[in-house]
């Protein structure tokens, strides 16, 4: 009897997880491994009768141009910049929105607007606010600066929007680590007499580990995938290209399918290797918490 | 507040949150008040307008590519979301409620695929649309959308899915209820507000996406907001039309930061649910 309910349930679940599934496969699997084979072709679209089996040329291509570590390194600079200082404005919104009843609403209600904005917009807005013939902060700060015109300056701006734009996710996953410390163990660790610095990196910020080590694998991913921002305040121009504005101008400014499909997949192994990274850092961050 | 507490350390917290508000709300101002200066004043570097002019906002309606693109955007963005969360339901009901051995293979494909870089698929999408006819078109865009939105979708309804007390439904059916009956009235209210949020978190997503759109369109016969406002031309090729982008910014930003801020509490629950219980 529980055996044919078992395999009647089993296929129920199957049947339902199917669609889901499927459209993974079709639109993240199939295309990766399609990529994967049109890389070992020189394949141009602009020349299609070139077509030719090259083997790992492209790689080698792209392996030794200095565009590709330049913009592995930028791409390195922008993440590592934003994340940092997400993670810390993050942590200060949290402790904020967790301990201040004063105007508790509103603060949590506008740090959504950031996150709900398009990232052309916020680019774009940014990217006026800090233009020279349009942009209010020049005079506000006594400066005539081309901020986009120049790397370092360039950067700043990027994070800076990236920042905006971002760390209200960040506040908020480290808001429900947060809520998860019990307030009694800081009560007693009170009474014992830490002052509050000790009790923020004593007690609440190893409690906190794995909400930290969540929050910081998704934004590092996601930080990592930069777009959008700055293909509309540089267009990675004054060398801030990234690698997703390299592969992009490859395949779709170029039309150059192979050797993009070869930035595609050194891409893909890029965010593979940080993932793993995270997933080891969090397994043994929850084995820790087991043991404890 | 506790009482022990000191006047300053109130005082640090409060002007704290000021300084965030203000922070938070700061590009959105500039760019109403961009988008409400006439042409004439877009250079003169004040963050509030002298004078208030709507022409900004009449040019982009009068030319096609703006409400083309924003009929294209609402349609896009409201067709993966249906399917991204009927899809996701399916799953994250076999997933919560029945037991079968894939079930943690379909929780991490949704993972791996919450990690995966878009740019790495755009070009054999762009190849495999220019094929098969999906280059430009709106189903070209709604199925990555959709794909990208099945890991988040999943896990919001799992989270949601594991606290409804299921039992409920039969002991309506044991009070007289027919199982549709049951599933009407018992279920699918406790089930509503998991599928809500799911479904704006997914809706953001879709109309925020600027990659596959700037990859996968070329026309106002699929072309998006993002996509249209990003490659807008004006007078010149050097110059930015300036007001016509802030007034698209604006008609595009306002209906969804309402949205959002109607339904914050439940945004936020979506947004930590799988983080926190996953």
């Amino acid at each position: 009897m529980s055996r044919v309910r078992d395999h009647s349930e089993e296929r129920l679940a199957w049947l339902l997880c199917t669609p889901a599934a499927l459209a993974m496969l079709l639109v993240t699997a199939y295309p990766i491994t399609y990529a994967v084979w049109l890389s070992l072709f020189r394949y141009d679209l602009r020349f299609p009768d070139e077509r030719a089996f090259v083997g790992l040329a492209n790689y080698a291509g792209v392996l030794t141009s200095g565009v590709w570590w330049e913009s592995l390194a930028n791409t390195l600079i922008i993440t590592i910049g934003s994340v940092s200082i997400e993670l810390v404005l993050g942590m200060l919104l949290a402790l904020l929105m967790h301990r201040v009843l004063f105007l508790r609403g509103t603060v949590r209600a506008s740090i959504l607007v950031p996150y709900a904005i398009i990232t052309i917009v916020a680019a774009l807005a940014w990217k006026f606010a800090f233009d020279p013939v349009t942009g209010f902060i020049n005079p506000w700060l006594g400066l005539e600066t081309a901020w986009l015109t120049e790397r370092w300056s360039a950067f700043l701006v990027i994070i800076l929007t990236e920042v905006w734009k971002t760390t209200p996710f960040m506040a908020l996953l480290l808001l429900a680590g947060l809520t998860l410390v019990p307030q009694d163990l800081l009560d007693a660790a009170r009474v014992d007499g830490a002052s509050a610095r000790q009790r923020f990196f004593r007690v609440t910020l190893p409690l906190m580990r794995n909400a930290v080590m969540v929050a910081l694998l998704f934004r590092t991913l996601d930080a990592f995938r930069i777009f959008d921002t700055v293909f509309v305040q540089t267009r990675g121009a004054q060398g801030t290209e990234t690698i997703s504005i390299v592969g992009y101008h490859a395949l779709v400014s170029r039309l150059n399918l192979g050797l993009g499909s070869a930035v595609s997949v050194l891409i893909f192994l890029c965010v593979v290797a940080i993932a793993m990274l995270f997933v080891k850092g969090l397994g043994a961050s929850f084995a820790a918490e087991d043991k404890a | 507040m506790s009482p022990h507490r000191g006047v300053l350390e109130t005082l640090f917290w409060r002007t704290g949150s000021l300084v965030v508000i203000a922070y938070a709300l700061l590009p959105v101002a500039w760019i109403l008040s961009l988008s409400l200066k006439p042409a004439a004043d877009l250079n003169d570097n004040r963050f509030v307008p002298r004078e208030l002019s709507l022409e900004h906002y009449r040019a982009i309606f009068a030319d096609a590519q703006f409400p083309a693109a924003l009929w294209n955007s609402i349609g896009i963005a409201a067709v993966s979301t249906l399917l991204a969360v009927s899809l996701a339901m399916f799953a994250a009901y076999a997933i919560v409620r029945l037991r079968f051995r894939g079930r943690a293979l379909i929780l991490g494909a949704a993972l791996s695929i919450a990690m995966f870089p878009p740019v790495a698929v755009i070009g054999p999408l762009f190849n495999l649309w220019r094929n098969i006819g999906l280059y430009d078109t709106w189903p070209g865009l709604v199925l990555p959308y959709m794909t990208f939105t099945l890991p988040l979708a999943i896990w919001i309804l799992s989270a949601f899915f594991r606290e409804i007390p299921w039992d409920l439904d039969k002991a309506a059916r044991v009070d007289g209820a027919t199982p549709f009956q049951a599933f009407r009235h018992v279920i699918a209210p406790l089930a509503a507000p998991g599928i809500f949020t799911a479904a704006i978190l997914v809706f953001i997503f879709a109309w925020n996406d600027f990659l596959f759109a700037a990859a996968l369109t070329s026309t106002n016969d699929a072309r998006t907001v993002p996509a249209a406002i990003a490659f807008f031309t004006g007078s010149s090729r050097f110059e930015l039309p300036t007001g016509s982008i802030a007034a698209a910014s604006v008609v595009v930003t306002v209906p969804v930061s309402l949205v959002v801020l109607i339904f914050q509490r439940r945004i936020v629950a979506g947004l930590t649910a799988g983080a926190v219980k996953g």
